[in-house]
């Protein structure tokens, strides 16, 4: 095991069970990835894309085999532990960006700070950090119905990044955006990733979206494949 | 608390839905606010009396006169430490519809058997020392504008003055207050020997005895001493404790805290189901939000307890709002109540327990969205969305 390994997955298998059906999605996954990548796992529809990031995550917990996050293993961590590890570790990006509604931009940035012991004041200089990192500083008083889908997943990235986790999981951030929108939103995470050394998975469908990460991983009914097998 | 501006955000996101749930909350504080206070002033003759106080009454019917010389009688029984009677006046100040309850007394005992009633020393002794004059409690004088030496002429509906009329002039010597703020002071009282002398029936006869015992636990051996030392008279009694004789007099009236009751809990259970389905509404729409939160690190207690805060702040909101109301619809009818229901008084322990309930409806309403949002799965929540 070498040392820059950020995660470790080592053997994991996840199985759902719904009533006296199984359904196997992963049988003997292993995988590393190394701080400061960027990787982009593409795949079909159905083939375990947002249940490995949801592993990844710490959201959900694997069936069996072993998950490490710098060297410290999670699969075996309580709910409470998990939700701890997840405020202190992880930045979360989602398709349709789910900001609080009723919440205005620098509130909704401000949503993970409330989990660490800074006061409103010391939150507030963050939020505003995040929020022109994002190029959004004039819109921390908007709300989200008041702002386009890439102002909106823009307020959801400094969001995830305002307690300055070392790793971005984005689950198809630019699915719901225009190509030219989403080339912007794709800009902003690699130079999460070249500059603030951000280590981000993204899972994506659009192979154009995937030329921004440095890495391209393609999973296909639970396993990862080559790229050129799945095209060929 | 941190999460406070959160659990505001979400309890004012839909101004028209807070609107309807907090006023029916205020309803219902309102009426239980309202209810209960008038509870209180009708309980407050059966609170307030004393414990070693016995009324004795004719057995056919309390109005019914008893012979004068009962009073020596029944001072001469085991167990009875001081005696006292009265004569119902039926007075009224100006016009009839103007009532002002007024008893004629033997002044000394009636003020040793009520030591509750508090009266400055010197207009004590101003108004023993007039036959002419009354004894004013403090309430009815506001209500009158009354105070010590106005002259105030006083008609009875029922007696005539023996110089014709019925109207009799008094003096006020006195104003008495109330050792409680719920000691009934909306009474007059006057003297009985002057009562007899110019009233043209004359005669001795008086309307009722009231007594207390040497202890609180004789009451029942010294009540029935009475009534069987009155047996196969003339004028058979019915000696109960002043308790039991309110009691039986606001029993009367109906029964009222049965009414009450049931009004206040059928307000208390609509609301409880009205509210109690908003908040699980509001909960489940949010399911995605909630679910969102956990995935940055939101522990679930945490979420839990900001369900809960929101429907106690909820529940706060409306009530403390009826309470506020009631208290001024209160103070707005004491006003001109007073002569009827003298002790209208939103008091302490009536917004205690309304506190409470507030906290008990808040807690109610809370559990069951608190719960679901604490068990929320946030894998189950996504897949759903
Ligand atoms: N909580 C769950 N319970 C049962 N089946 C699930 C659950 N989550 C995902 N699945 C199933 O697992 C498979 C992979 O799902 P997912 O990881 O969402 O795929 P992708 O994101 O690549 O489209 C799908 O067949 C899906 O129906
Ligand atoms: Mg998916």
């Amino acid at each position: 095991m070498s040392n820059d390994n950020l995660f470790e997955l080592t053997q994991v298998a996840k199985r759902f069970t719904k009533g006296k059906e199984t359904i196997s999605i992963f049988h003997d996954l292993n995988m590393q990835i190394k701080e400061g990548d960027f990787l982009a796992i593409m795949g079909p529809s159905g083939s375990g894309k947002t249940t490995l990031l949801n592993l990844l995550g710490g959201v959900d917990q694997p069936t069996e085999g072993q998950i490490t996050f710098d060297g410290q293993r999670i699969d075996n961590l309580s709910e409470g532990q998990l939700a701890k590890w997840r405020a202190n570790n992880i930045g979360f990006i989602f398709q349709f960006y789910n900001l609080m509604p009723m919440l205005n931009a620098a509130r909704n940035v401000e949503l993970p700070l409330l989990l660490t012991n800074l006061n409103r004041n010391e939150r507030q200089k963050q939020v505003k950090v995040a929020l022109e990192l994002v190029g959004l500083s004039d819109r921390a008083n908007h709300m989200p119905s008041e702002m386009s889908g890439g102002q909106q997943q823009r307020v959801a990235i400094a969001r995830a990044v305002v307690s300055d986790p070392k790793f971005l999981l984005c689950d198809e951030p630019t699915g719901d955006l225009d190509r030219q929108t989403a080339d912007e939103i794709l800009q902003t995470l690699q130079l999460l990733n070249e500059k603030f050394g951000k280590t981000i998975v993204m899972v994506t469908h659009d192979p154009s979206a995937a030329k921004f990460a440095k890495q391209t991983v393609n999973l296909n009914k639970g396993e990862f494949v080559k790229a050129e097998e799945l095209l060929a | 608390m941190k999460d406070l501006y959160l659990v505001y955000k979400n309890l004012t996101r839909k101004k028209m839905r807070l609107f309807l749930t907090t006023f029916a909350i205020f309803i219902a504080f309102l009426i239980f606010g309202a209810i209960m206070t008038l509870r209180g002033a009708l309980n407050s003759g059966v609170e307030m009396s004393a414990d070693n106080r016995l009324v004795v009454v004719h057995k056919t019917n309390f109005t019914n006169p008893l012979p004068y010389s009962y009073v020596n009688k029944t001072k001469a029984i085991d167990g009875v430490k001081q005696v006292t009677h009265a004569n119902w006046f039926g007075g009224y100040y100006q016009q009839p519809a103007n009532q002002v309850v007024t008893f004629a007394v033997e002044p000394e005992s009636y003020l040793a058997v009520y030591p509750e009633l508090v009266i400055e020393p010197e207009q004590r002794k101003a108004w023993l020392n007039n036959q002419a004059s009354v004894l004013v409690g403090q309430r009815i004088a506001m209500a009158n504008g009354w105070k010590v030496g106005d002259r105030i002429p006083l008609s009875s509906n029922i007696f005539s003055h023996k110089d014709g009329g019925q109207t009799w002039d008094f003096v006020v010597e006195g104003i008495f207050t109330g050792a409680e703020e719920k000691t009934d002071t909306s009474y007059l009282l006057f003297h009985y020997k002057y009562f007899k002398e110019t009233q043209s029936w004359g005669g001795d006869s008086i309307g009722w005895l009231i007594l207390t015992t040497v202890d609180a636990s004789m009451n029942e051996s010294v009540a029935k001493a009475i009534d069987s030392n009155f047996a196969n008279s003339n004028a058979e009694t019915d000696t109960s404790t002043e308790q039991a004789f309110n009691k039986a007099f606001i029993e009367q009236i109906g029964n009222i805290g049965l009414i009450i009751f049931g009004v206040v809990f059928m307000a208390f259970f609509t609301i409880l189901i009205v509210v109690g389905n908003t908040m699980v509404l509001a909960i489940r729409e949010r399911t995605g939000e909630i679910a969102v939160l956990k995935t940055l690190g939101f522990a679930s207690i945490r979420i839990f307890k900001m369900v809960i805060i929101e429907s106690c702040l909820l529940a706060f909101l409306g009530g403390l709002l009826g309470l506020g109301a009631a208290y001024l619809l209160i103070q707005g009818a004491s006003e001109n109540l007073a002569r009827f229901l003298p002790n209208l008084v939103l008091d302490q322990n009536i917004v205690l327990q309304a506190l409470g309930y507030i906290l008990l409806l808040g807690l109610i309403t809370g559990i069951a969205p608190a719960i679901s949002a604490l068990r929320l799965n946030i894998i189950t929540a996504f897949n759903r969305g």
